[in-house]
């Protein structure tokens, strides 16, 4: 099945009661799915059809304050156009699972693959999962329900997929056991949900000596402290479900490696490929893939990176004015721990392809090359 | 003649309403209505710092607040959410400002009505965005002051008409749509009741002066939404399974008796208050035909 129809697999699988969505390619074939199996009721969900993604996310933040799993999804304009909507979700401490995939941003306009999207969310209180394989958009859905339900947690999730990569393309996807997922998540049990016996205002004003700070606090805390919960639940899902997600981080070749490459999402794939192809030429090489971004996995890559040569940060998004900021998380979380040589390289933005020989080439600059920041398969092609 | 507003407050002391805010009436009278199985959702306006601080709330039902322009995909996600748990006995209700509704919640207002979703949205008609400080809305009248829409050296106001969202509803054929004002609390109770009757959305617009921001007394909250509609500047009707119906009052009164006791027409002159007299007469007209076709 297509990424996109795995994700719409999950979400049945997650016993999801609302849905609001509003189209946008390549996101759209989710919510027609998802509206197919309400018609078809094969899904027993409440399906609201909003006029915009602002309200898609508004109505979501609502139903699930009501304490019912609620689901939606977005890509690109659409995700930014709810980005306030984002900060109330996770404010609000409401474990809302929404799927991005992950489009370029416009002007000029284009339905191609990139993530800055998703990047432009990542200081919004949600999680941050992304996806390489059609299996784990599945799987990340009902991982990521399971995670963010967690009464010590209780914050968004959103899974990522790269535009038509993954959301349009069909490969083999084991659909998880439905009676085995539904124990799994049990029915949504939220604590604190609109009460009518003892009524209360959510989200009322705070004044600065309140707990504004407090609350802002235990949300970064939370997210902060969730890293071993989050692998903890990653082993009892593989366990249960016979599967194969990664830990907040998966090492490709690392063991002995002189130099590595760090990637998000499907354009790991052909880095794996050409690690393989390298290695088979004697080179040491690996790569350490992000599946979670936030919270950013900074102790597996402390871990990594120990004894490296040199580390190639692939970015797929863009940040102006500064370094990108996977670049800046990574060398956040390495400083003063481990001293690599470090590198960031531009690639894949508005869907351009990432090659074998643009992986090469990194590799190849990873050793000798002295800029800070390069960008692969850019102007001469 | 018996009252019949229910002696039930659902809404506390402790408010942090300003002295003769129609608002706080109107949600007073709309709880009266509402009872206790209510849901409210509220996007920023003045009633989204009324009910005061975390963690205290004057309100005895619950309340979500949300981002502005969320008033309509709130009740839709509210309405849904419980419907998934079989409480559809429970009421819907936004309460949301004419900034939150005529401006920049109009689209969600518009989907949500259109979806048909099992709710009540009131608009709190004060006519500015008073929470912020009395700027224009769109639905400010013609001639007002605001703070956006200031009197200076070369004159200025708002020199456009008001936008009367309850009419766009009716274009939308929302099965009930109804203004009203807290001078009228009988009629507003029972323009509530009648929204609660019906299944579908339905959407209720009420005049709610506002002693800062029209500059009046505050002891002239009631009296002054009384001559708005005594004046015609805001008439009271009522949108029903396709039939509309006009409230014509008895007792009448002058334009200048509605705009002389608010401070922000003050500075308008005799030209232009035929202005503003001309296009409630026009619209008046324009009511009474509606009514008759």
């Amino acid at each position: 099945m297509t990424g996109n129809e795995a994700v719409a697999a999950g979400v049945k699988l997650s016993n999801v009661k609302v849905i609001a969505a509003y189209p946008i390619t390549p996101q759209t074939t989710i919510v027609e799915k998802l509206a197919e199996m309400v018609a078809n009721g094969e899904l027993n969900s409440k399906f609201i059809e909003v006029e915009s993604e602002h309200s898609a996310m508004s109505a979501v933040t609502a139903s699930e304050m009501t304490g019912v799993r609620s689901f939606t999804a977005s890509s690109s304009h659409g995700l930014l156009y709810m980005h306030e909507a984002l900060h109330w979700a996770a404010g609000m401490r409401l474990p809302l699972v929404m799927t991005v995939v992950n489009r370029a941003i416009g002007p000029p306009w284009s339905i191609w693959g990139e993530h800055t999207d998703s990047f432009n969310q990542k200081d919004t209180g949600w999680l941050q999962m992304y996806c390489e394989t059609n299996q784990e958009a599945m799987d990340s859905i009902l991982l990521g329900y399971k995670i963010a339900e967690n009464n010590k947690l209780l914050l968004p999730v959103m899974n990522m997929l790269d535009a038509f990569t993954l959301s349009h393309t069909s490969e083999p996807v084991e659909v998880r056991s439905h009676s085995t997922a539904a124990d799994y998540l049990g029915e949504l049990e939220l604590e604190s949900k609109m009460d009518f016996n003892n009524p209360a205002g959510y989200g009322s004003i705070v004044p600065p000596d309140g707990p504004f700070m407090e609350m802002k606090k235990d949300m970064r805390d939370s997210m902060y402290n969730a890293t071993n919960a989050i692998k903890k639940e990653i082993t009892t899902f593989n366990d249960l479900f016979n599967a194969e997600l990664p830990g907040l981080t998966e090492n490709f070749m690392m063991e002995d490696a002189d130099y590595a490459l760090i990637t998000l999402g499907a354009i790991s794939s052909t880095a794996k490929y050409t690690i393989r192809k390298l290695r088979e030429r004697g080179q040491k090489v690996g790569l350490i893939r992000l599946y979670f971004y936030r919270p950013f996995p900074g102790e597996e890559i402390v871990k990594a990176v120990k004894g490296l040569k040199g580390l190639g940060v692939v970015e797929r998004n863009l940040s102006f004015g500064q370094r990108g900021p996977t670049f800046e998380d990574v060398a956040t979380a390495i400083y003063g721990r481990v001293d690599v040589p470090m590198r960031n390289y531009v690639v894949g933005l508005g869907g351009r392809d990432v090659r074998v020989k643009d992986y090469e080439l990194m590799f190849e600059n990873l050793v000798e090359g002295n800029n800070e920041i390069e960008w692969v398969n850019v102007g001469a092609k | 003649m018996p009252l019949t507003i229910p002696r039930e407050e659902y809404m506390e002391q402790g408010h942090t309403a300003c002295a003769g805010c129609g608002a706080a009436l109107s949600m007073r009278y709309m709880l009266k209505a509402a009872g206790p199985k209510t849901a409210l959702a509220i996007p920023a306006c003045c009633w989204s710092v009324v009910p005061g601080e975390f963690p205290a709330t004057n309100l005895k039902v619950p309340l979500l607040y949300t981002p502005f322009a969320a008033a309509g995909a709130a009740i839709s996600g509210l309405r849904e959410g419980l419907d998934a748990q079989g409480k559809e006995d429970y009421n819907v209700f936004a309460f949301a400002g004419d900034g939150g509704t005529a401006d920049i919640g109009l689209q969600g207002l518009s989907a949500a009505m259109e979806r048909g979703h099992n709710v009540i949205y009131i608009m709190y008609d004060n006519e500015a965005y008073m929470n912020t400080g009395i700027q224009r809305s769109g639905s400010t009248p013609y001639g007002a002051w605001t703070t956006t829409t200031p009197v200076g050296m070369k004159r200025d106001f708002k020199k456009q008409n008001k936008k009367f969202v309850a009419d766009l509803m009716i274009a939308q054929n929302v099965p009930y749509v109804a203004t009203a004002t807290i001078g009228y609390p009988e009629d507003l109770e029972r323009k509530i009741s009648i929204a609660k009757s019906i299944k579908g959305p339905k959407f209720i617009q009420i005049l709610s002066p506002c002693p800062p921001g029209w500059y009046h007394n505050s002891a002239d909250t009631v009296k002054i939404s009384r001559l708005a509609v005594e004046s015609k500047v805001f008439p009271l009707y009522e949108f029903k399974n396709g039939k509309f119906s006009l409230f014509k009052p008895s007792k009448t009164a002058r334009l200048t008796d509605y705009l002389s006791l608010q401070g922000r027409f003050a500075h308008l002159k005799e030209d232009e208050i035929k202005v503003i007299e001309e296009s409630v007469n026009e619209r008046w007209s324009y009511l009474l035909k509606k009514e008759q076709s």
